[in-house]
């Protein structure tokens, strides 16, 4: 079991963080719970009744068709909505637009909620957790059940190592049933039982097929009162890069950035995450980005922002990742760092040139070219007021230095004018 | 010596006629690489580039010999384009697309590991054995040849690192950028299988990234079979739980932190460059206590 924490817990969890993810190499989608049980339902797996609301007064209207206790639920793009007071149970439609009344509109881990799911409070009995994701280090999907539902899982396997069951699912041939066996039969539950379990959990994995997902999850499934398995909650996370094979899917997409400019890059497709700092910063490749925000905390400086312009970029690219990055008021000037491979150095070059054309830029820019037709990129440059930078090293150096001063000057002018 | 490519390797290009694809065809050309044929669905019979054209696989294997392919086609297509390329018998593959979907690739790996191939990608920058055969897209002015064996989770840092190394003095045998999705053909450790082999390789440089766990199981590899390494770690800086570009470049939690990497690689003797320009000075550090040995 020690192999589970170290692999399945750390895989789950990262399959949970990814959250904030700009657009390019693998990311995922995220969907709601109610979106996610809408997939699950329509392959047949068992539902609680009811409905997601806007509004308070459809939220009532939803309990009051339910006619029973209900629970109205936050749909947010963040974990932990039920310590965040985002999960209340309501007696009836009176109580229900109070609870939909302060669930609406609050702010989860710097979400606004938008919408509220209100669903049949169920007998609960006991809850298990099913749930399938990629573990990369053995580039196959894993299954994974627990008795212990209900609560996080990556608790439980802290916790509670022996209560968590897995398997390895095969590229070739999908889940198969002795491997449910393996997992549910320890647990003794009754024939029947076992028989909608298993049938929940080949359901889940149909839905993790059928809408390339990165994570599938019912946490909890619970196994109610009255002797049935019910999915109280679903969690479905969608690859990105198999989007196109899902355009019904689409209607799901809802931004999930806090952040307004990584909202517009995340439109246009272009990889920013917002940083913090002043200093601009953007390169070609993850790894390169990632290596010059290194290189200007180096020299002292802040970054303001990753920003990776990616493989297939064109003057168009870098003209509209410039603007992104100056949307960023802090910014007090930007560093270009390229290496051209796929990318050419002089349609680099002549994008920044169009970029600075059509935009009023009072910041410095210090741009390094290096690779892939780097001459021709180097003398379209030329007659700007570009500064051109020698390598990454100088290139962080002079544009922590330009930063520096400008704050300087930006000071000393205030002073004069006082 | 070199690993996985050299002057011999027989170049297919499947997708050849796209944008990328005839542009890097030319690139390769112009570096001495043997492209010997190119497949494109109904372009069969033309020529690109001098290239005979092939509307399959197994028709341009047949025809033209080839015995590794490089693949640019659409990521609908990549997965499809690899069956084909096993199917004709090819035996070394490497992915440039990006994009490709997950649950492909967890059918290509386990199909590539069934077939005894070396795949390579995707959403990565190829292969260079330096002076011989280029299968991808960097830039190969910037390499020189020698000895110093390198692999990389990034396309770009890779230029950047060879082009530092190339500067110092410092030349390459063969070069691998393994790419940063979810799911690779290759990774460090897989890599470092054939760099043990090759005799012209005195030392490997890698370059790693924040995420996964793959640096500390090549410290672990490197270090129970006494090979000589050096490493650079990108995203010293990176926030926690912020997505750095690459899908596998989070930090979540304790784990895949520069941090936890550079301890074990360092653990391991493996020294840790700070700077990519840092990286040539240690290498050279390395091979020179090498040389006081003997």
């Amino acid at each position: 079991m020690d192999e589970f924490l170290s692999l399945g817990i750390k895989i789950l969890h990262y399959a949970r963080v990814r959250g904030c993810e700009g657009a390019k190499h693998g990311g995922k989608m995220l969907i709601h719970e109610y979106q996610a049980k809408e997939l699950i339902g329509a392959l047949g797996v068992a539902l609680p009744r009811g409905n997601m609301a806007e509004t308070a007064a459809d939220a009532s209207k939803i309990a009051e068709e339910l006619g029973v206790k209900v629970v109205v639920k936050a749909q947010v793009h963040a974990g932990g909505r039920g310590k965040a007071g985002g999960v209340k149970l309501a007696d009836n439609s009176k109580s229900a637009l109070d609870a939909a009344s302060s669930i609406l509109g609050m702010k989860i881990k710097g979400l606004t909620v938008e919408k509220v799911l209100v669903e049949e409070a169920i007998n609960i009995d006991k809850e298990f957790y099913i749930g399938i994701t990629l573990d990369r280090s053995k580039a196959k999907n894993c299954f994974m059940f627990s008795p212990m539902g209900g609560v996080d899982i990556e608790d439980v396997a802290v916790s509670h190592p022996e209560q968590i069951f897995k398997q390895y699912i095969d590229p070739y041939l999908g889940l198969q049933d002795y491997q449910i066996r393996k997992m549910i039969y320890p647990l003794g539950l009754n024939k029947e039982q076992n028989k909608q379990l298993s049938d929940f959990m080949k359901k889940l994995y149909l839905a993790y097929e059928k809408y390339d997902c990165s994570l599938a999850e019912i946490n909890p499934l619970v196994l109610t009162k009255e002797g049935n398995f019910i999915a109280a909650d679903a969690k479905i996370n969608i690859d990105d890069n198999a989007l196109f094979r899902h355009p019904d899917l689409l209607k799901y997409r809802e931004s999930s950035e806090e952040d307004e400019i990584e909202k517009i890059a995340r439109q246009k497709n272009i990889a920013y995450v917002r940083l913090g700092g002043d200093v601009g910063v953007i390169g070609n490749g993850a790894g390169l980005v990632m290596t010059t925000l290194d290189m200007v905390a180096r020299y002292g400086g802040k970054a303001a922002n990753f920003l990776d312009i990616g493989g297939g970029a064109n003057e168009n690219t870098v003209k509209q990742s410039l603007e992104i990055v100056l949307m960023d008021k802090n910014v007090k000037g930007v560093l270009f760092n390229i290496f051209g491979g796929i990318v050419r150095c002089d349609d680099v070059a002549n994008g920044i040139i169009k970029a600075t054309q059509s935009m009023d830029i009072k910041v410095p820019l210090v741009i390094r070219l290096c690779g892939t037709r780097e001459k021709e990129g180097r003398e379209i440059l030329k007659n700007s007021n570009l500064i051109p930078a020698e390598d990454m090293s100088r290139g962080a150096e002079k544009i922590v230095k330009l930063v520096a001063a400008g704050h300087k000057s930006a000071l000393k002018g205030r002073k004069r004018c006082q | 010596m070199s690993i996985i490519i050299d002057k011999n390797t027989r170049v297919l290009v499947q997708g050849i006629t796209g944008k990328e694809g005839s542009f890097h065809t030319e690139q390769m050309i112009k570096y001495g690489t043997n492209v010997v044929a190119g497949v494109t669905p109904g372009k069969g019979g033309e020529k690109i580039l001098g290239v005979p054209v092939f509307n399959t696989v197994s028709e341009a294997v047949k025809a033209a010999s080839a015995n590794a392919s490089i693949i640019f086609v659409p990521a609908f297509a990549a997965a499809d384009a690899v069956y084909e390329a096993i199917d004709a018998g090819i035996k070394t593959i490497i992915i440039i697309t990006d994009g490709v979907p997950t649950s492909d690739m967890i059918k290509v790996k386990q199909k590539c590991a069934d077939n005894n191939i070396v795949l390579i990608g995707p959403n990565c920058p190829g292969i260079i054995t330096v002076g011989q055969c280029k299968m991808g897209i960097m830039p190969g002015d910037i390499f020189i040849p020698g000895n110093v064996g390198l692999i990389s989770r990034s396309g770009t840092l890779t230029y950047e690192l060879a082009d530092a190394l190339s500067k110092a003095g410092f030349g390459q045998s063969t070069c691998v950028g393994i790419g940063g999705d979810p799911v690779i053909g290759s990774s460090f450790k897989d890599i470092l299988k054939h760099f043990k082999n090759d005799a012209q390789t005195k030392l490997v440089v890698l370059i790693g990234e924040i995420g996964g766990s793959q640096e500390e199981e090549a410290a672990e590899f490197i270090k129970e079979n006494g090979m000589k390494a050096v490493a650079f770690i990108a995203g010293r800086t990176a926030p926690k739980g912020k997505r750095m570009g690459h899908a596998g470049a989070i930090v979540s939690g304790s784990s895949g932190t520069a941090e936890a990497k550079i301890e074990a690689l360092t653990k391991a003797g493996i020294p840790v460059a700070d700077t990519t320009y840092e990286a040539a000075e240690l290498v050279k550090k390395v091979l020179e206590n090498e040389k006081t040995k003997v």
